[in-house]
């Protein structure tokens, strides 16, 4: 009897925050950024800028997460970060603008850009859906880098936001954005809304037929996933006070996916344990200089052979076992 | 003014044919099927009344208001809903969400309103959980709406791709071909299953191959052969109509039957 499905997932069945197991997940998450974390790396400035870094990474691959949601592998999420961080890093450089007023003009930029680009493109579907955004990541990158021309695209001296001088401060905020961004995804992903993702995921034909304008909430769950992409790009640009073209290539946009594949596509809170495992894994490989590619490699192949459903799905190989 | 009108509709592929000029209306209440030899167009023409394919020409009319040529969803919400052949569920959803989700027309929050999960938002999902437990019940489903779609076997889940469709509340519902492939006392179910679903006020258009079945259940039939109509009339006339049996001659004999 319906043995994976856990009882708490009627369609839009409860109450905002219903289900013991997704309240927990928000607990561990929150004592994991807030106490775990600062306790851990108490006084390493270079880790809590790593920790920043994984959160803001995170962050981002959480609206990639979205575009999972409704049947789509979305390669171009490099692209929103980059478009985020230059309007944020133009509009506080030349204009002087406060970074609080920079964070949500970027999200609302990038959201634009998303949906302008999202509404012909989602179209496509599968390899070829792929396939384009994985290219808009090298268009929006050679458009800085031609259009900003003699610095080679670069902005530099991004004033470091009000209030956060600290890299443990500006860890603070980046958790607390992360935190809140899983609440807001998480609350998506179990209200009716998540339910027409998931079932557009699994037949968009079978969708349109009872009646749902699928095209409206694949733009809806595509122009998410570029605005949080805007605000990730926009706060990395202001944690390094500076951007250029090559800081979200084509291989972040895949790291953004293979968060997403790593820590389990079925969970909102996939997205987040596969970044910061991998994040970490990558800076603990660090001391092994040469072999830290080819380790970081092999433990991708291992997780993906033995775990195709991602490391969270480890919970319901357990509760499986013990049957 | 006729409840489900098809004026001369016709769609091209190429310099293909599929449905050649074909015109009929349903009345309010009926049982219609469309039947016709392989290959004779009767999935495109339920397509087109769906609204799953755009005509070349002609239009159809719900009610008066045409319906042809906009988008599926749009048509669902003014009344025609569809059923898919075989097997198309939501099949990693259990039989109870799946009918649940599906109940998306007539809700009185916004999906604005349902994400933030306002009183009116849990009233529609109480109200679509009822719902979806009583159609999952009418259908003989009940027994299984905790199982994954995926696990329920054959003619459960043609059942259940008509719970969807149910959910969605149609003034008319297609099947298309709900009885394929089923053996002689399934089909007696699903045939019953299908009285049930006019006994629920709702009109049905179906297409279907199984003559035993259409005989049986039709109030009247209509006959396509190589894209265009050749008959239309009550079953006992369709039975005796010698344009159907040529259009039929070299399957077996049997197909049509002494029904």
């Amino acid at each position: 009897m319906a043995k994976s499905i856990p009882a708490v997932s009627l369609p839009g069945s409860g109450r905002l925050l219903d289900g013991t197991r997704g309240l927990l997940a928000i607990v561990l998450l929150a004592v994991f950024l807030y106490a775990v974390i600062p306790l851990v790396f108490s006084g390493r400035a270079y880790w809590f800028n790593v920790m920043t870094n994984a959160a803001l990474l995170s962050f981002a691959s959480l609206g990639v997460w979205i575009t999972f949601a409704i049947g789509r592998v979305n390669i171009g999420q490099g692209a929103f970060a980059l478009l985020g961080g230059y309007t944020s890093a133009i509009l506080s450089t030349t204009y002087g603008l406060s970074f609080w007023l920079c964070l949500p003009i970027s999200a609302l930029a990038a959201g634009l850009a998303g949906f302008l680009i999202g509404w012909p493109l989602l179209r496509l579907r599968g390899i070829y859906f792929a396939m384009v955004t994985l290219s808009l990541t090298e268009a929006v990158r050679l458009l800085f880098l031609n259009t900003l021309g003699a610095s080679g695209g670069g902005i530099l001296n991004i004033p470091r936001p009000a209030g956060l001088s600290t890299p443990l401060a500006f860890y603070l905020f980046a958790a607390t954005l992360l935190l809140a961004g899983y609440l807001a995804v998480w609350r998506l992903a179990n209200s009716r809304i998540g339910w027409v993702f998931r079932s557009m995921r699994e037949n968009e034909e079978l969708t349109m037929s009872i009646g749902i304008d699928i095209a409206r909430y694949r733009v809806l769950a595509f122009v998410l996933c570029s605005a949080m992409g805007g605000v990730a790009g926009a706060c990395f640009a202001a944690l390094q006070q500076n951007i250029y073209p090559a800081t979200y290539t084509v291989s972040d946009s895949i790291n953004f996916m293979l968060y997403c594949f790593l820590g389990g596509l079925d969970y909102a809170l996939g997205p987040i344990v596969g970044a910061f495992g991998l994040i970490m894994a990558f800076e603990l490989l660090r001391s092994i200089q040469e072999y830290q590619a080819l380790l970081y490699g092999v433990l991708m192949i291992v997780v993906m052979l033995f775990l195709p459903n991602g490391l969270l799905s480890i919970g319901a190989l357990l509760r499986r076992g013990a049957r | 003014m006729s409840f489900l009108a098809i004026e001369n509709l016709t769609k091209r592929f190429g310099g293909l044919t599929a449905v050649n000029d074909i015109s009929f209306s349903v009345s309010q209440g009926e049982i219609l099927s469309v039947i016709g030899p392989n290959g004779a167009g009767k999935s495109t023409l339920f397509k087109l009344i769906g609204s799953f394919l755009k005509p070349s020409s002609g239009r159809v009319l719900l009610d008066g208001a045409v319906v042809s040529g906009r988008q599926p969803h749009q048509v669902a919400q003014a009344g025609i809903v569809r059923t898919f052949q075989e097997t198309t569920v939501f099949k990693e959803m259990t039989a109870l969400q799946n009918v649940v989700v599906s109940h998306q027309l007539g809700l009185k929050a916004t999906p604005f309103g349902a994400y933030f999960s306002t009183a009116t938002a849990r009233a529609d999902a109480r109200a679509a959980a009822e719902s979806a437990a009583e159609i999952l019940d009418y259908l003989g489903l009940g027994h299984v709406k905790g199982e994954l779609a995926r696990n329920l076997p054959h003619g459960h889940l043609r059942a259940l791709g008509i719970a969807i469709a149910l959910a969605a509340k149609p003034r008319v519902l297609l099947l298309d071909e709900p009885f394929a492939g089923m053996n002689p006392e399934e089909t007696d179910r699903a045939v019953e299953m299908v009285e049930g679903i006019r006994k629920r006020g709702i009109t049905v258009l179906l297409v279907e191959h199984d003559m035993r079945a259409v005989m049986r259940i039709s109030d009247r039939i209509v006959v396509v052969s190589f894209g265009s109509k050749i008959a239309e009339g009550l079953p006992a006339e369709i039975r005796a109509n010698p344009a159907v049996i040529e259009a039929y001659l070299g399957q077996d004999d049997e197909t049509i039957g002494s029904y």
